[in-house]
């Protein structure tokens, strides 16, 4: 049960300023889920066949120079750390960098690799997080963001959403599961990998899955309409696209406002009410088990 | 008119002046800056007037008596939810649940409500200007819904004896309901509602929708086993 | 000769399932029934209390006071309830009961300073008028629901579900469904009620904390909100109503009653009592909110000693609800009119049941006038006469409370503890997280 938020900018100026636009919206949010929170950032990639590996230390103080340096003379890598929170930028042969890595500081939590795709993820109120991590200078294309508030597992960093399924993909969820103890048994068999003992988790692999299988996010999205059971929004981005989906029996809100300038998602019309444009925006609601979808 | 201003009170302290009120005072105010908050003007129960200058959030005029509320925007989940009198109008358009469980009074929605719109009524009136979405008039067992646009699946659900008339198309009907022929009288009603809502439409052009009393006893021939 | 297996009566398909059987078989419809959970359960008896000794020294009994007082729904409320004894009535509808078992419920409270509840149809004035301190519900189907009586309320209870049926919705058969229950629940009379099971305006915690938000606003922040929930899930329930903004938690286990549901419901669905309660208590303390959010325990509490073992195991009340009907007649024989005793087996047997076995409350045809509408059999019960049992029973109830409560040294009822206690099976031992009697073992638990 939770908060769910996104923001799709169409223009540049938008793009410069996505971060101080985002963070209002998750701090209201935080009336839905106050145990945790996440948000995914989609900017453009650095170079042609870069990566950017987003990692996490539940260690306060964790010593991020000595790897800064090791990243810097060994591999080349540019890098940058904040808080519990690290970015590895690999432009040459980023699949050597993350074995490396998982080799050598499996200690660290992977929370996303990517092409275009940050991801943070902490427990705490999301004023906190949103402060900690500096949210109000990012920038990017669009984002999806969630506020927690937990319903079946843990609160830890790593069960809060986003959920990442391979590269440049995330999901957030609103609501409550049903049947994810079956799908998670038969994802499991079928080789893919869970994090979390988190429902929503299930859903993501379950995209994932579809996904690898050769399925367009649309024909995914229609498969969890039907094998998916239970009451759920669910906010997806992709390397150039935000896709928005509710359950047939839509008991989860969400609002849509769009501009010239933006699209804008939330739980609640409150979490945009500052948006600048708002007075005139064209609102809606989507509909149940139909796809809305806005590419870069 | 008296102003308000939500970005200078919180609601809270708005709800509890109109709570002080004399509960037949009639004055007309208006409340500025709503910004989605929710909960802004429940439990009155007095015959003000109020105008909400913007968009609402969730609750907006719950279990309202005697005023008389329009809100200038949008308004979240369960507008004018049990509503026991008065009238209450939204500009904009209505999220699920508008008028949840109203036992009385009037409320116009100038746009689309979403889902939900209606259900478990109980003996008001609600008039859409635009469409409804799906399970509209859910388990409602009394009042009216009038809908000047097209309702979506699952239109009267578990009727009681709560009428619905539909201006546009119907995408489908739910369980125990069906439509009916209209008669004078149903004209006449329509007829009504429109006039209180201040809207243009021919009577003519609406259908009836009400239970097929299918359900009102537990029976094993009439097939429960689908919808219970 | 093999003539002992022909008279071997299956486990499996005994006569009560070949009954079940044959009824489904020519009805083409489920069983319906009231009261609560019959089969057996591991319950309170099988805890027992470690009462003084050499190491712990007793409370005199009659001349040492023992303190029963109260307080529900301290964390938002100017107005929290203050109660006399931590023990409620539950729950329960005008329409499930006559008008004259309210009001003798509700007489029966206040002479021993306790609360009563509203139910799946709203608030009668002769509640109202008879009980002093009244839990306003707030149900799925909202049936009779209004903002004066909200205001005349001292609390709120938001009904999630309760034990007999969690995740199902209220039901009242036509036959109970008279002129004037029709009435308060806008319905045609005679017609067989059913609820919904999911709250019309909201679904989720994240949104019933905006609805606790717009009842509190209604209500200008004066009264407690309940949050009362069927046992399943606990401890992550309790810890979303807390999260919602409930004051209390009301935790109903499968024992539980109802006037009317599927029998299937009743049987196999929720957890017992016994492990709610703990379940219910290491929730809150794992967020750190024991003490500050109150919790009511219900479903199957019967006597005193249930009381005092639901206090020990961290309860700040308990709530009753079949053992109330059973004050005022509920089961028994005969009905009392005057001095006289009127039997009333036949009508039991009339309706295809016997004294001690009957849950036909869904019938409305009760033959001592407690679960119906007609006004023939309602006058079977009495108000003044039910007043006066229900409060002799509470205060009963009362009595051995606060006996094993001086004996285990305790000079206050919320001062008992879970350490008073052990466990005389392993499931109970389990359920409870208590020692077996004798043990160290707690099943499940590391020892030192």
């Amino acid at each position: 049960m939770c908060g769910i938020v996104g923001l799709f900018a169409k223009n540049s100026e938008m793009r410069a300023s996505l971060g101080s636009h985002i963070v209002p919206m998750i701090v209201c949010m935080g009336d839905r889920g106050q145990d945790s929170a996440g948000l995914a950032v989609f900017s453009e990639q650095s170079s042609k066949n870069s990566r950017r590996i987003n990692l996490f230390s539940r260690d306060n103080s964790y010593p991020w120079d000595t790897l800064s340096e090791k990243l810097s003379q060994e591999l080349n890598c540019d890098f940058n750390a904040l808080d519990n929170h690290a970015v590895v930028i690999a432009s040459e042969d980023p699949q050597h960098v993350i074995n490396w890595l998982s080799e050598h500081y499996s200690e660290l939590f992977v929370l996303s690799i990517g092409k275009t795709i940050d991801v943070y993820k902490d427990i705490g109120h999301p004023l906190e997080i949103a402060d900690k991590y500096r949210f109000n200078e990012l920038k990017g294309t669009h984002c999806v963001g969630h506020t927690r508030m937990a319903t079946e597992s843990a609160v830890t960093p790593y069960h809060s959403h986003p959920f990442i399924a391979g590269e440049d993909l995330c999901l957030v969820h609103n609501g409550s599961l049903s049947n994810h103890h079956n799908l998670r048994r038969m994802l499991e068999k079928r080789g893919i990998p869970f994090e979390t003992d988190n429902d929503t988790e299930v859903v993501c692999r379950f995209v994932q899955w579809r996904l690898q299988e050769g399925d367009s996010i649309e024909e995914a999205l229609q498969k969890t309409f039907e094998d998916v059971d239970g009451f759920y929004t669910l906010l997806i981005g992709t390397a150039d696209r935000i896709v928005l989906v509710r359950d047939a029996f839509a008991c989860k809100p969400a609002l849509i406002a769009e501009t010239d300038n933006y699209v804008a998602i939330g739980s609640e019309f409150r979490t945009m009410a500052h948006l600048p444009g708002i007075e005139n925006a064209h609102l809606y609601e989507p509909k149940p088990e139909e796809i809305y979808s806005w590419k870069v | 008119m008296e102003s308000l201003d939500l970005a200078a009170q919180s609601v809270r302290e708005i709800n509890q002046f109109f709570h002080d009120l004399n509960s037949s005072d009639t004055r007309e105010f208006e409340i500025h800056h709503p910004n989605g908050a929710h909960n802004i003007a429940v439990g009155i129960d007095a015959p003000v007037k109020l105008h909400i200058r913007g968009h609402a959030g969730y609750f907006i005029a719950g279990m309202n008596k005697q005023s008389e509320i329009t809100i200038n925007g949008n308004v979240g989940w369960s507008v004018g939810e049990n509503m026991m009198s008065g009238v209450i109008r939204v500009n904009g358009f209505a999220s699920e649940c508008a008028g949840a469980s109203g036992h009385g009074g009037l409320l116009i929605i100038d746009g689309d409500a979403s889902s939900r719109c209606g259900i478990s009524m109980k003996g008001s009136s609600i008039v859409v200007g635009g469409n409804v979405g799906h399970m509209s008039a859910f388990m409602a067992q009394a009042g009216y819904l009038l809908i000047c646009g097209d309702a979506d699946h699952g239109l009267g659900d578990s009727l009681y004896e709560a009428i619905i008339y539909v201006r546009g198309k119907i995408h489908g009907l739910g369980a125990d309901a069906r439509e009916e022929p209209m008669e004078d009288s149903d004209y006449t009603k329509v007829n009504e509602l429109l006039t209180m809502a201040k809207f243009n439409h021919d009577p003519k052009e609406f259908k009836r929708v009400a239970s097929a009393k299918t359900l009102y006893h537990w029976s094993p021939n009439s097939k429960q086993f689908a919808v219970l | 000769m093999n003539s002992n297996q022909s008279r071997e009566e299956s486990f499996s398909y005994n006569q009560k399932i070949l009954n079940y059987i044959y009824q489904a078989a020519e009805t083409g419809i489920y069983d319906i029934r009231g009261l609560g959970a019959k089969r057996y359960l591991p319950t309170f008896d099988d805890l027992i209390f470690l009462t003084a000794s050499m190491s712990r020294y007793p409370l005199e009994g009659y001349r040492e006071k023992c303190e029963t007082k109260t307080v529900i729904g301290t964390r938002h409320a100017k107005k929290p309830i203050e109660l006399d004894i931590p023990i409620t009535i539950a729950g329960m509808s005008f329409g499930a009961l006559s008008a004259n078992v309210k009001e003798a419920i509700g007489r029966a409270a206040t002479a021993m300073g306790t609360s009563t509840t509203t139910g799946d149809g709203g608030m009668t004035q002769e509640e109202r008028q008879s009980s002093k301190t009244l839990v306003y519900q707030v149900l799925p189907s909202r049936y009779g629901f209004n903002p004066d009586d909200l205001r005349k309320a001292d609390a709120i209870e938001i009904v999630v579900g309760q034990g007999a049926k969690p995740g199902g919705g209220g039901m009242l058969l036509g036959l109970k469904v008279g002129e004037r229950v029709a009435e308060m629940r806008t319905l045609p009379e005679g017609i067989d009620q059913r609820s919904a099971c999911r709250h019309p305006d909201w679904t989720g915690p994240d949104d019933l904390a905006i609805k606790i938000l717009e009842l509190r606003e209604i209500t200008d922040w004066e009264i407690p909100i309940y949050v009362k929930i069927g046992a399943t899930r606990v401890k992550d329930d309790v810890k979303l109503a807390v999260k919602s903004g409930a004051d209390v938690v009301v935790i109903d286990g499968m024992q539980g009653g109802t006037a009317a549901t599927q029998e299937t419901f009743i049987e196999h669905a929720g957890i017992p009592t016994l492990p709610a309660i703990r379940l219910a208590v290491e929730a809150l303390q794992e967020i750190d909110m024991y003490g500050k959010v109150q919790l009511i325990l219900s479903g199957g509490i019967r006597t005193g000693a249930d009381v005092a073992k639901a206090l020990a195991l961290g309860a700040d009340a308990v709530s009753l609800g079949q053992a109330v009907l059973m004050a005022l007649g509920c089961n028994s024989p005969h009905y009392v009119i005057g001095d006289e005793n009127v039997d009333v087996t036949n009508e039991y047997q009339a309706l295809g049941t016997n004294p001690g076995y009957c849950h036909h409350c869904h019938t409305g045809r009760c033959p001592v006038g407690v679960t119906t509408q007609l006004p023939d059999l309602e006058k079977r019960m009495q108000p003044e006469w039910g007043a006066r049992r229900l409060t002799n029973y509470l205060q009963t109830v009362t009595m051995e409370m606060t006996t094993l409560t001086r004996a285990c040294g305790n000079s206050n009822v919320h001062h008992l503890e879970r350490e008073n206690l052990v466990a005389l099976t392993i499931e109970a031992a389990a359920m409870a997280k208590l020692p077996l009697a004798g043990t160290d073992w707690i099943p499940g638990e590391k020892t030192l």
